[in-house]
This record gives C-alpha cells, sequence and structure tokens, in this order.
C-alpha cells in the first residue's frame, strides 16, 4: 500500500474542517473544526512515521496533542468570559478585541 | 485487494462523512457527537498504520476530555441547542471555493512531494509505549519539558480569565 490513500483523507479532512472554521458562527462549534484540523494533521505524522519505519513522527503526533489541549482550556476560559460580559457565543460579537 | 485496505476504505468513509456531519449538523450537540465518530475513525486508523499508543491517547485525550470539555463550555454559555441553532454565516459560496482550494492545493503539494513512498506491510513496527517513551526521553525530552511548561502556563491562564470579581 502507497501513502497517497493516507495523505488524501488527511487533505480532505484539513479541508472540511477549514470550511466549518469559515462557516459556523458558535465560537464552540469553530473549536470542534479546528479539532477536526488539527487530526488532519496528525494523521499524516502518523503516516510518515510508518512509511520511513521511525518513530518520531508519532511523537510529533503527541505534541501537537498536547498543544491542542492547552488550546481549548485556553479558548474555553476566553469563550466563557466573552459569554459572561456579551451574553452571547457567537464569533460575530466578538469583533472588538476586548471582553 | 488486501485486508488493510478494506479496513482503510472503512475507516477513511466514516471519518469523512461524520466530519462532513459536524460541519453541516443543525444542531450544535449533535455536532459534538458526531466529533466522537471523526475522532474514533481517526483512532481506528492509527491503529491501522501501527500507532498503537497514539490511538489510546487519542481515544482517552480527545474522545474522552476534550469533547466533554467542549459539552462542558455549550451547557456553560447557554447556547441555544434546538433545531436550527446552529447558525451559518452568509459567506457560503466563498468559504466553499477557499475550502476546495485549500485541498486542492494541499493535495497536488503532498502527491508532487511524497507521492509513490510505498509502506510495507512486512516490515512493522509497532508505537509501543515502550519505545515512545524510549523515543520521548532520550532524544526528545528537552521539547517535551518544554511542552509541560506550556501546559502549566494556559492552565494558569485559563484560571485567571475566568475567575470573578477584582478586575
Amino acid at each position: 500500500m502507497t501513502v497517497e490513500p493516507f495523505i488524501g483523507l488527511s487533505a480532505l479532512l484539513f479541508a472540511i474542517g477549514a470550511i466549518g472554521v469559515l462557516v459556523r458562527r458558535n465560537a464552540i462549534v469553530v473549536f470542534m473544526c479546528v479539532e477536526l484540523m488539527l487530526n488532519a494533521c496528525n494523521l499524516s505524522f502518523v503516516t510518515f512515521a510508518r512509511a520511513h519505519g521511525n518513530l518520531d513522527g508519532q511523537v510529533a503526533a503527541f505534541f501537537v496533542m498536547v498543544v491542542a489541549a492547552a488550546e481549548v482550556v485556553v479558548g474555553l476560559a476566553i469563550i466563557v468570559s466573552i459569554f459572561r460580559t456579551r451574553r452571547s457565543a457567537s464569533v460575530d460579537d466578538a469583533s472588538l478585541l476586548k471582553l | 485487494m488486501t485486508a488493510v485496505t478494506v479496513v482503510f476504505a472503512a475507516m477513511g468513509l466514516v471519518a469523512l462523512v461524520s466530519a462532513f456531519l459536524v460541519v453541516t449538523s443543525d444542531q450544535i450537540i449533535h455536532a459534538a457527537l458526531w466529533l466522537v465518530v471523526t475522532l474514533g475513525a481517526v483512532a481506528g486508523l492509527y491503529v491501522l498504520l501501527a500507532a498503537e499508543l497514539v490511538a489510546w491517547v487519542q481515544v482517552l485525550i480527545y474522545m474522552g476530555s476534550v469533547v466533554v470539555l467542549l459539552l462542558f463550555a455549550l451547557m456553560l454559555t447557554r447556547t441555544p441547542t434546538g433545531p436550527g441553532s446552529a447558525t451559518v454565516t452568509r459567506n457560503q459560496p466563498l468559504a466553499t471555493v477557499v475550502a476546495g482550494a485549500t485541498t486542492v492545493a494541499l493535495g497536488a503539494v503532498m502527491w508532487a512531494g511524497f507521492g509513490g513512498e510505498v509502506i510495507d506491510e512486512d516490515e512493522v513496527r509497532v508505537g509501543t509505549a515502550a519505545r515512545l517513551g524510549d523515543a520521548i526521553f532520550r532524544t526528545w525530552v528537552l521539547p517535551f519539558e518544554v511542552l509541560s511548561v506550556v501546559l502549566l502556563a494556559a492552565l494558569v491562564g485559563a484560571i485567571v480569565l475566568t475567575r470573578r470579581g477584582e478586575r
């Protein structure tokens, strides 16, 4: 088996996530789509690790997961504090770069 | 058609369809639950690629905690969750064009760069916890420590951001 099917799937997942980030209005759904894009990247990391026969790609996938977890924690804290002042979780209402 | 191809086709189809439903689903809670299906299918693909530990961590961290955290945030922000609650912006056609262009560009670059690389199905090095721990604590120990500081900073930052009063 070649790497092309895995790479193609990863590119498609990334594009679906990108469409979600551009189209959806609720900040939490935008977050879900970002997770989708990060997963697509991880899939290609692991694919290349398998193809090249070493484990560095899998370690990189771990690091991406840790950064994603940190991103979710801080992002949700920001969303909750924006909701407290604006009473809305829509990305259109958070346009002033301040709480 | 080998068994690997069949399993890949099934998992890939599940991942793509459920990812599409995350983006298009009418209700926000449904989108979150479809995300669980997508992440599970990707975990299956990791197993197919002999990345055992990555697959388990995906199940634990993503399906276990990240999705639960997202659902908690949905409850905390009292987002409307009924049918039609997941509104979309007006720039749908433009977004479709941009995402289509992204797919074509990504696919073309990766195809040109790595097309034809073969996955040797006979030579398998399973990414077990022992091997990955070895790699992380020998070769990658410095990035790993830096990452733990990043995680601590995120934790403290989240607490400071959500604290009430004295602002």
